[in-house]
């Protein structure tokens, strides 16, 4: 009979090499660009990328209008999407866990999670840009809500099923009603939990570009009006980037390195939020 | 809500009137809750039918000018009004194929690397930085890919590939043409990057509800590592692990920022993988703004319906695939 295990052995240790690299190979994607970001971005930081404005080549200008638009459209979007996100997965979690329509609704909830954002884009414009006539600030917000919204109420439905029964069942039997019964209790319970949906959120929106282009469209001017149209972060990269100015370039990099931060800061943050819970 | 209110009140009712209004002010509340929970779940549901309605009405005009000749003309020409789908949906199945043929197999590696083979301690500091990857905006990856990779497969990775897999007859066209460093490869590299977490993150998951005992028995018998990862892993979480590799897939056809940055936008259907192309989202994004309303638009929208069909077919297969190993797993 012949010997099998030297060619066995050999393959085993190809594709466990091969199975190396391929990490080393994701690893270094990871490395090369947050390298990138750092050297070419770092640099640009200063007091004047925060306090002055989006200006036109050859005038010194910062990107404090872009940075109040995202904070706005960002905070115009959690408005809507937390509590909405928050009761969907409630009921999906509490009232409906077992019924018909919920599963229906967690399907269409988890294709909406990882649909095209430029299509949510395209449907934002359709139903809040053109029949109002202008870009807005304020459709971008809307763009961002129905971003972000899957994302809750995913989070909230998992967390939420993580509450144990017997906990549930101690508050009913205290006479408690349903509702004060999933708000004092089980909502208290997965705090931790709820906030790290939240969060996650918020680091999907800081970094979405794709649907502001046809909502927000952006603004050279600082506003804080969310009827006009509204510069972001995420807007002002696309287009310094692909700017021929020296000075351009270097704040769209600069732009990248801060929505780069503040989006890893939050999910490193919900991270560890979220083990904390699970601990528990 | 005001549940202490409710409750002070609660405390202080000593009358039975007052109890029985109490009372009947919490049935309200209750009711009220129950209510709005469902109508923020049917919101979801009303989200996707408007954005799919709101999309068909606005790409109208386009599918009744045009009919299934939008889906076969590779002409786009917003002057002469001849709108044509085909050079935008190539370059989607493109870029996406180049994506899933590299992102795929390092994807699974990172899988099998971290459940495998990983030193415990590094499991989870690599399982997270592979995750960042997942988080690092989609804009990030297309300047990223404009300052650095295009240069890079410009000077090195394009020319090396024209002069030896070019020279091949046959699979020579499809590395044809000069090395511009933009184009439908260099996008499908972003795409395979921009994916690769998704993969490894499922098919980790995956990989997990492989039950030890399967496992060590086959470790017991004498298999190698790739043996059992071969042999019992990847046989035991198949539909996992198409699922998530679905899932990845309706990612890389959706994506929009990095492919508009490194694609070179060129509305054609070329056979070489080197030349420039477009793809539905960068032809979306990249056009929007300069569009009359109207026949053009309209078109655009068009584009976006059909991107939502093709990305709503694989996702619902995805989420199918990968409910049927939750049953399996009795979750």
């Amino acid at each position: 009979m012949a010997n099998l295990y030297p060619g066995r052995k050999r393959r085993n240790a190809i594709w466990i090499a091969l199975a190396w690299a391929a990490t080393a190979f994701g690893l270094g994607w990871l490395v090369l660009i947050l390298g990138a970001l750092l050297w070419k971005g770092f640099g640009g930081l200063s007091i004047d990328v925060f306090t002055k404005m989006t200006a036109p080549p050859g005038v010194a200008g910062g990107l404090l209008n872009s940075i109040v638009g995202s904070l706005i459209q960002t905070l115009l979007g959690l408005v809507i999407s937390a509590p909405l996100g928050i009761l969907a997965g409630t009921f999906l979690a509490e009232y409906g866990r077992y019924t018909r329509f919920a599963a229906i609704v967690r399907f269409i909830n988890d294709i909406l999670l990882s649909a095209p954002s430029i299509v949510v884009g395209l449907f934002v414009y359709e139903f809040c840009v053109v029949p109002f006539g202008h870009f807005s600030g304020l459709a971008g917000g809307i763009a961002l809500a129905v971003i972000s919204t899957p994302i809750i109420v995913r989070t909230t439905e998992d967390m939420l099923r993580l509450v144990p029964n017997p906990l549930r069942e101690a508050a009913s039997a205290l006479g408690m009603p349903r509702s004060l019964v999933i708000q004092q209790v089980a909502y208290r319970a997965v705090r931790a939990g709820l906030i790290t949906g939240v969060l996650l959120a918020i680091a999907r929106m800081t970094g979405e570009t794709a649907p502001l282009i046809f909502t927000a469209l952006g603004n050279s001017l600082f506003t804080a009006d969310p009827t006009q149209p509204m510069s972001s972060l995420p807007l002002i990269i696309y287009e310094f980037a692909r700017s021929p100015y020296a000075e351009q370039q270097k704040l769209a990099w600069t732009g990248a390195l801060i929505v780069t931060a503040a989006v890893l800061g939050m999910s490193v943050l919900a991270r560890v939020l979220s083990s904390r819970g699970a601990g528990k | 809500m005001t549940a202490s209110a409710i409750q002070a009140r609660e405390t202080s009712a000593s009358l039975p009137r007052d109890r029985s209004a109490a009372l009947g002010r919490l049935k309200f509340w209750d009711a009220g809750f129950r209510f709005m929970t469902f109508g923020a779940a049917s919101l979801v549901l009303v989200l996707l039918l408007g954005v799919a309605i709101s999309l068909f009405i606005g790409a109208w005009p386009a599918f009744q000018r045009f009919g299934l000749d939008f889906l076969i003309s590779d002409s786009w020409s917003p002057p002469k009004e001849r709108f044509g789908a085909a050079a935008a949906i190539y370059g989607t199945v493109v870029t996406s194929i180049i994506a899933m043929v590299i992102g795929v197999p390092v994807g699974l590696g990172i899988a099998v690397f971290l459940t495998e083979l990983c030193p415990p301690i590094f499991r989870r500091p690599i399982g997270v930085a592979i995750e960042l990857l997942a988080g690092i905006p989609s804009i990030i990856y297309g300047i990223w890919g404009v300052y650095y990779l295009k240069p890079f497969m410009q000077a090195y990775v394009q020319p090396f590939l024209i002069g030896t897999l070019g020279a091949i007859p046959g699979v020579g066209a499809l590395f044809g043409g000069p090395p511009l460093g933009y184009g439908v490869l260099t996008a499908g590299l972003v795409l395979a990057v921009m994916i690769l977490p998704f993969v490894t993150a499922i098919s980790r998951d995956v990989f997990e509800t492989v039950p030890s005992v399967l496992k060590e028995a086959a470790y017991g018998v004498g298999a190698t590592t790739f043996e059992v990862v071969g042999s019992i892993v990847i046989p035991y979480t198949r539909v996992g692990v198409v699922g998530g590799v679905m899932l990845a897939l309706g990612r890389a056809l959706g994506e929009t920022m990095a492919v508009t940055f490194v694609i070179g936008n060129a509305t054609k259907v070329s056979t070489s993988i080197l030349s420039q192309g477009t793809t539905i989202s960068a032809m979306i994004a990249n056009q929007f703004a300069d569009a009359d309303p109207g026949l053009f638009t309209s078109s655009l929208l068009a584009l976006g319906f059909i991107l939502f069909i093709i990305t709503f077919i694989v996702l619902a297969l995805a989420r199918w695939m990968l409910a049927r190993l939750d049953v399996k797993a009795g979750r």
